[in-house]
């Protein structure tokens, strides 16, 4: 019984990081309709920061500690953002109005050219490093089961964000904006909205939860490595096709929902190794009988 | 194209066709040997201590003269830690370059990749450190310079049994690995037939960083210990994560685990944890010592098996050519098979019907973040 509860635990931290990760790829959708695959590279330059920045921060602010953290959590979100701004700038921007198809080979090329140039020795080189300690240690043991401080703090930090998010979204004129764009982009350009500063924000937004989402990772995980974002970057969108993609609160569903199945599938004997085959014929079979997703709903194309 | 052109075309690529087998049985004032290593990638630290320890031997023994009168050349190519590099890198190197011999692997699946190439080409391939039976069953002109794992199984089975004193065990296997598969196999064999029980047996995929789902159910299980034969990158995380779950049981495995990346990743988690391997610098034999020596005024670090293997698997293949008297496939192949009583730095070995090594394991324990030496198990 405590095993059942202990693998709920484990799965919610693993789907709260998958979570984070499909918004991004929801977000970009809804407004460009179309799969960033340099996302889940985001991801890992994420990591990769905090891995970096981490000794940097700790000079002002003691590490593991709670400030030295937030540091950390905030500098790579910011350089995340930045990242996702000029991967768009640079790669995407130039074939605005070329068929989605380029668009969408673009991505897949942009994120080979992140992988393979940061496994090159002059940048991260290509063994596991170990992410450093961000927050003291601390495993407590409640009715059996055994929790650590990571776990809520990768739980609460996703809620959070998320809730920050649907109040970006929902509340504010930017918000109001990007919902806009993603209804109909030439009649919110006649409108008076900047449809290139509103796509920008939109790849700084997801990209900014990436980065946090590859801090948790390597907080939750310990080992990370430049091609680290090619599993998990699959992961989440499979989580965003799954909750309907284009859709928020399902991405956010369809990652937990996904990280707990896989964590359940992972400890059973005899399946465990098929993980994270059991995620895709998730994707599969969602492609089959709802396409829209869990939370998606139909959208009729006029032709 | 004209006739004429067309003519001088195809007489030149007959020419440079008729003239490869020229160079391969040693035109040049050099002898080629290949090399292919993980040099980057997953398992880098495995490729570049091979490589370095070939490295040293090939320039020992082209300082001594070489042999029959040439020095040796080492082409060293990386696979990346990848499978499909290999068998692309292998073909390279004997079909472009032409090299008379090919030294690699240390992973048992990129060695299994390259074998059938080399038996097809008729070109002698030595493993430094791949420990799965299979390697050498691709065919005769594959060899090894290290034990294999029915061995190393049944040495850490018996090590669970007698020092570990573990009545029940788990068994956490890397089911992307050939290495991993066999050695997780013949221990359970052993340890089942020494009167042991398995409390539970579960897979990952090499690469994963998330083994919690399993390490959790391993725990629900209670076993006494948990055996792991992955590699260290893997180990290194599963050691850090089994902490904190708060599974305190000892965490033993194979001669994968054998890299300072498990030390500078998995910290104080792999502290107290023990393995199974080919060597230990602590030996104080005279070859192991002047090997440790100067391979630390090389390289300014201490050697690890790996690095000791690679470096006798180049002697076997010099000493070979020597006693073969030439570099031609069949006749260098039988003088590798017939290798007895070869003085290694890993100890005095023969190789058996089966081109195997035949040698005694050194088991390890992790204490004060080093590798420590605890005993030598014979053959």
């Amino acid at each position: 019984m405590n095993e059942i509860f202990q693998q709920l635990v484990n799965g919610l931290a693993l789907g709260a990081v998958y979570a984070l990760i499909a918004i991004g790829y929801t977000m970009v959708y809804g407004v460009l309709r179309f799969i960033n695959f340099a996302h889940g590279d985001v991801f890992m330059l994420g990591s990769f920061t905090g891995y970096y920045i981490a000794p940097q921060i700790a000079e002002w602010f003691p590490l593991p500690g709670w400030a030295g953290w937030t540091a950390v959590m905030i500098s790579t979100m910011i350089i995340c953002a930045i990242i996702g701004i000029v991967i768009e700038l640079l790669a995407y921007r130039p074939l605005r109005n070329r068929p989605r198809l380029t668009v969408l080979i673009t991505a897949i090329g942009v994120s080979l050219l992140i992988e393979y140039t940061c496994q090159h020795k002059a940048f991260f080189g290509a063994s596991q490093k170990a992410f450093p300690k961000l927050l003291p240690a601390g495993n407590f043991t409640m009715g059996g089961l055994s929790f650590n401080t990571t776990q809520f703090v990768v739980l609460g930090v996703t809620l959070i964000l998320l809730a920050a998010l649907t109040f970006i979204v929902k509340k504010t004129r930017i918000g109001m904006a990007m919902r806009a764009v993603s209804h109909n982009s030439a009649a919110a350009s006649l409108m008076g909205i900047s449809n290139t500063f509103i796509i920008s924000f939109t790849f700084g937004l997801g990209s900014a939860l990436a980065g946090a989402g590859g801090i948790l990772y390597g907080m939750t995980y310990t080992g990370i490595e430049p091609l680290m974002g090619v599993n998990v970057g699959l992961k989440a969108f499979v989580a965003a096709v799954l909750g309907g993609i284009g859709n928020l609160p399902g991405a956010a569903l369809g990652g937990l929902v996904l990280g707990v199945v896989e964590t359940y599938a992972g400890g059973m004997s005899g399946i465990s190794t098929y993980r994270d085959g059991i995620a895709f014929a998730i994707l599969i079979i969602i492609l089959i009988f709802k396409p829209t997703g869990l939370l998606g709903s139909k959208q009729i194309e006029k032709v | 194209m004209k006739p004429v052109n067309l003519l001088v075309f195809s007489a030149a690529s007959l020419l440079s066709v008729l003239g490869l087998p020229g160079c391969k049985s040693g035109g040049g004032d050099t002898i080629k040997v290949g090399e292919f290593a993980s040099l980057t990638g997953k398992e880098a630290t495995f490729g570049t201590s091979s490589h370095e320890g070939t490295q040293m031997a090939v320039e020992e023994i082209n300082e001594a003269g070489g042999v029959l009168g040439k020095k040796l050349e080492l082409l060293t190519e990386d696979d990346q830690s990848k499978a499909g590099e290999p068998a692309n890198i292998v073909n390279k190197l004997i079909s472009r370059d032409g090299v008379v011999a090919v030294l690699g692997e240390v992973a048992s699946s990129r060695s299994l990749e390259a074998a059938p190439i080399a038996q097809a080409a008729k070109i002698p391939l030595i493993s430094p450190a791949s420990t799965n039976p299979k390697v050498t069953e691709v065919g005769d002109y594959i060899f090894r310079v290290c034990f294999i794992d029915p061995f190393q199984g049944t040495v850490m089975a018996n090590f669970a049994n007698k020092t570990l004193k573990a009545k029940k065990v788990a068994v956490l296997t890397d089911a992307k690995s050939d290495y991993s598969k066999g050695l997780a196999k013949y221990f359970k064999e052993q340890f089942v037939k020494n009167g042991g029980t398995l409390a539970s047996e579960l897979d990952y995929n090499g690469g994963d960083k998330d083994f919690k789902a399993q390490l959790t159910t391993i725990k629900g299980a209670a076993p006494d210990a948990v055996f792991v034969p992955g590699y260290y990158n893997d180990v290194a995380l599963i050691a850090i994560q089994a902490k904190e779950l708060g599974l305190s049981i000892p965490l033993f495995g194979g001669d994968g685990w054998e890299s300072d990346n498990l030390l500078q990743v998995g910290k104080d988690a792999v502290e107290g944890h023990y393995f199974s391997t080919h060597c230990s610098p602590e030996d104080t034999s005279p070859k192991m010592t002047s090997f440790v020596g100067n391979y630390k005024k090389k390289y300014s670090k201490t050697p690890d098996a790996m690095a000791a293997l690679g470096y006798d698997s180049a002697y076997v293949l010099a000493e070979s050519i020597k006693r073969a008297g030439t570099t031609e496939g069949p006749k260098l192949r039988e003088a590798i098979a017939a290798t007895k009583d070869f003085d290694g730095v890993t100890g005095k070995f023969s190789l058996d019907a089966k081109r195997d090594a035949v040698k005694s394991a050194a088991i390890l324990q992790i204490k004060d973040g080093k590798f420590k030496f605890l005993e030598t198990i014979a053959p």
